[in-house]
């Protein structure tokens, strides 16, 4: 490596290069094999689909060209009840646990299997594992792999047959997508999250406002957010029409990244930094588009019906179709399923259900702020169910460590075991039809956490504090 | 991987509601698998049997008329393969044997999916896809579709997609054909940036991700 990292070796590039890049521009440039074929650097399957794209690389008879660089871990249909196996309250769930496992020891691929100490959602492990580094290209076939762009590579989520092109070639057949900036300014005001700033940027632009692009979040609020809120901001992307999202890596970045299980080390970390220091958007790169969001102006935010669009502040009212520049027949369908009327305010809605979990909030720090509300406070009665679902094994022991897992039982939370749980019905385990759910968790679509359920989502903070309430509420109201 | 696709006379299933949605061309439940296979009879679940449970026909339905038992072009709707981007459907299609779909629009993600397992998506005008009758010939040697009354109507496909179909390659044939020019982009990316190869940084410590 001497030869190509003098001093001089990172000016050639640029010498050549005048035009102006964006942080987009750098990692595809890098993996451009030839247009419209990219060079993909990892590869994480789940259950759900892992073993239907293994087995159909087995039977054209296809390997997996770098194994070493595929991780396969169970998230989404393994049970999170304590004392779990293979068994699934999903009908013929099992077999999806079963035949992963067998595809991915055949295809020598790392699987972080039921139990494994690093077991845990997707998009939680693998920044924990250092399984995504800054500048790489990392697909899943998940729509929420973007959330791993808060480490600065181009993440994304795959279909099944794309998963089979990655695992056998190493490339994706993908067109460059465009680049979008939204830069935060400012700062968020104490008690606002990285959940807010994403409900309130995607109810002001629209669920469709960053649609096939991949958006950079920069600004100093951006830099100000620690990795974990990072992800959720990424995370939140998804919601937000994007391709992927993106944030420059720091120093924060690097601190978070260091000495991780799969992490380079030693002067390979030194080459990486040096490489990884380059990766940001030069000042004048052309975006396709750019929006400013000024973050003092965010509030604790919750949903009101059936899209991550439909969302207002905490204290607010269910807006009228026009306030929420929303088709009549949209607005009138989504108060009809969430059993609301225009005007109604959302705090002091009496709740059936809690959800603490997700690729979106369910890292350590998303479950301090939580207890932290919870401790020496009861669930209140009326609540039916109540649960945290720790994003990892790594994030359970952690949070066992600190006690937090007797302040949520103690409150009245079922404590969970990592996994993606009830942040979607999969057939199995579901909150009830009617049931007003709050939930730390990405999606509020219709039935997307059980047939009929109406879900409401937030940050974890305004989960446990409804929570307590049996009422949505802001945590600076509880008594 | 799909057979070569050159010249095809078949018969024509009429079926064209516009936005006919994955969830219709196989119905999740019917989903049971892990894999690709076991999904044709799964196919138009909904409106093919009176009850899928037990699989009674429903003799409405013009998959279940003699004629059309063998179709293998289907001629359908607006915006056909829209809702989830769910690849069954394209599979299970495929498995019941069909190889083309003519339609007056395509859901974009079900437009790749037929490409990459081996059925013809056919963009025709929608005045045309009713008038075809059956049997239909749908060649890709001429990029023409040729209807029972003897009409015949061009139609046009991404240069690579037709390349796809007619070799009978899906995907990841395709790519495979240009190892050498990978090959080379990871030879110089282990140089540029060894980091990023797992051996060339040291074998990890196993062990969990505690800090």
């Amino acid at each position: 490596m001497g030869a190509c990292r003098g001093p001089h070796a990172s000016l050639a590039p640029a010498l050549v290069n005048r035009r102006p890049r964006t942080l987009l521009d750098r990692i595809w440039d890098a993996h451009e094999i030839r247009p419209g074929l990219v060079a993909i650097d990892r590869v994480m399957l789940h259950e759900r689909t892992g073993a239907a794209a293994l087995k159909a690389l087995k039977s054209a008879g296809r390997p997996v060209v770098r194994p070493a660089h595929v991780f396969a871990v169970m998230d989404h249909i393994v049970d999170t009840r304590p004392g779990r196996g293979d068994g699934t309250l999903m009908p013929g769930g099992e077999a999806f646990l079963v035949e992963t496992r067998a595809a991915a020891r055949a295809a020598g691929i790392t699987l972080f299997d039921v139990n494994d100490p690093d077991q845990g959602i997707t998009h939680v492990i693998s920044p924990e594992l250092g399984i995504v580094l800054p500048g790489l290209t990392l697909v899943a076939p998940d729509s929420h792999t973007g959330t791993q762009g808060a480490f600065g590579a181009l993440a994304w989520g795959i279909g099944s047959s794309e998963a089979e092109h990655a695992l056998a070639t190493g490339t994706l057949r993908v067109a460059r997508p465009s680049a979008m900036r939204v830069d935060v300014r400012g700062r968020l005001r104490p008690g606002v999250v990285a959940k807010d700033l994403a409900l309130h940027l995607i109810a002001t632009h629209g669920a469709r406002g960053a649609e096939g692009m991949v958006v950079e979040f920069s600004g100093p609020a951006v830099a100000a957010l620690d990795m974990e809120a990072r992800m959720t901001l990424a995370n939140m992307a998804t919601e937000f029409g994007a391709f992927s999202a993106l944030i420059a890596p720091d120093e924060t970045t690097f601190a978070w990244l260091e000495g991780r299980r799969f992490a380079p080390r030693g002067p390979l970390w030194e080459a990486a930094l040096q490489d990884w220091r380059a990766l940001r958007s030069d000042p004048n790169a052309p975006f396709a588009k750019s929006i400013e969001v000024d973050a003092d102006m965010v509030a604790p935010m919750i949903s009101w019906g059936t899209s991550p669009q439909h969302s207002v502040p905490v204290t607010g009212r269910v807006p009228s179709a026009a306030a929420a520049g929303l088709a009549p027949e949209t607005h009138a369908r989504a108060l009809a399923y969430m059993g609301l009327a225009e005007g109604q305010p959302l705090m002091g809605l009496p709740i059936d259900g809690a959800f603490i979990g997700s690729c979106t909030n369910s890292r350590l720090s998303d479950l301090e702020r939580a207890a932290a509300i919870l401790k020496g406070r009861r669930v209140a009665p009326s609540v039916r169910r109540a649960l945290v679902v720790p994003g990892s094994q790594a994030v359970k022991r952690a949070a066992e460590a600190r006690g937090l897992d007797r302040i949520f039982r103690d409150a009245g939370f079922e404590w969970r075991e990592p996994g993606c749980s009830l942040c979607f019905f999969a057939g199995g385990e579901s909150f009830g039809a009617g049931e007003r759910v709050v939930s730390s968790t990405n999606r509020n679509f219709e039935s997307r956490q059980g047939p009929g359920t109406r879900t409401h989502i937030t940050s974890p903070e305004v989960v446990a504090a409804s929570a307590v309430a049996g009422r949505i509420a802001a945590p600076w109201t509880l008594p | 991987m799909p057979e070569p696709f050159r010249r095809l006379t078949a018969a024509a299933l009429p079926f064209w509601p516009d936005n006919v949605d994955t969830d219709v061309i196989i119905p999740s439940r019917e989903m049971r698998g892990t894999g690709k296979t076991g999904l044709a009879a799964g196919l138009f679940a909904n409106r093919r049997y009176r009850n899928p449970d037990t699989r009674e026909e429903d003799p409405d339905f013009p998959l279940n008329w003699p004629e059309f038992r063998a179709a293998r072009i289907w001629l359908a709707g607006a915006n056909v393969g829209c809702g989830s981007s769910r690849e069954h459907a394209a599979w299970a299609l495929a498995e019941h044997g069909f190889r083309a779909v003519v339609a007056p629009s395509f859901n974009p993600i079900f437009f790749g999916n037929c490409v990459r397992n081996g059925i013809v998506p056919v963009v025709l005008p929608r005045e045309v896809v009713e008038k075809l009758g059956s049997p239909v010939t749908v060649d890709l040697e001429t990029m023409t579709v040729t209807g029972a009354d003897g009409s015949t109507h061009p139609f046009d496909l991404p240069e690579e997609a037709r390349t796809m179909l007619r070799e009978g390659l899906d995907p990841v044939a395709l790519t495979l054909k240009e190892s050498d020019a990978i090959a080379r982009w990871v030879e110089a990316d282990r140089r540029r940036r060894p980091w990023a190869w797992r051996d060339l940084v040291s074998a990890p410590a196993a062990g969990p991700a505690d800090q």
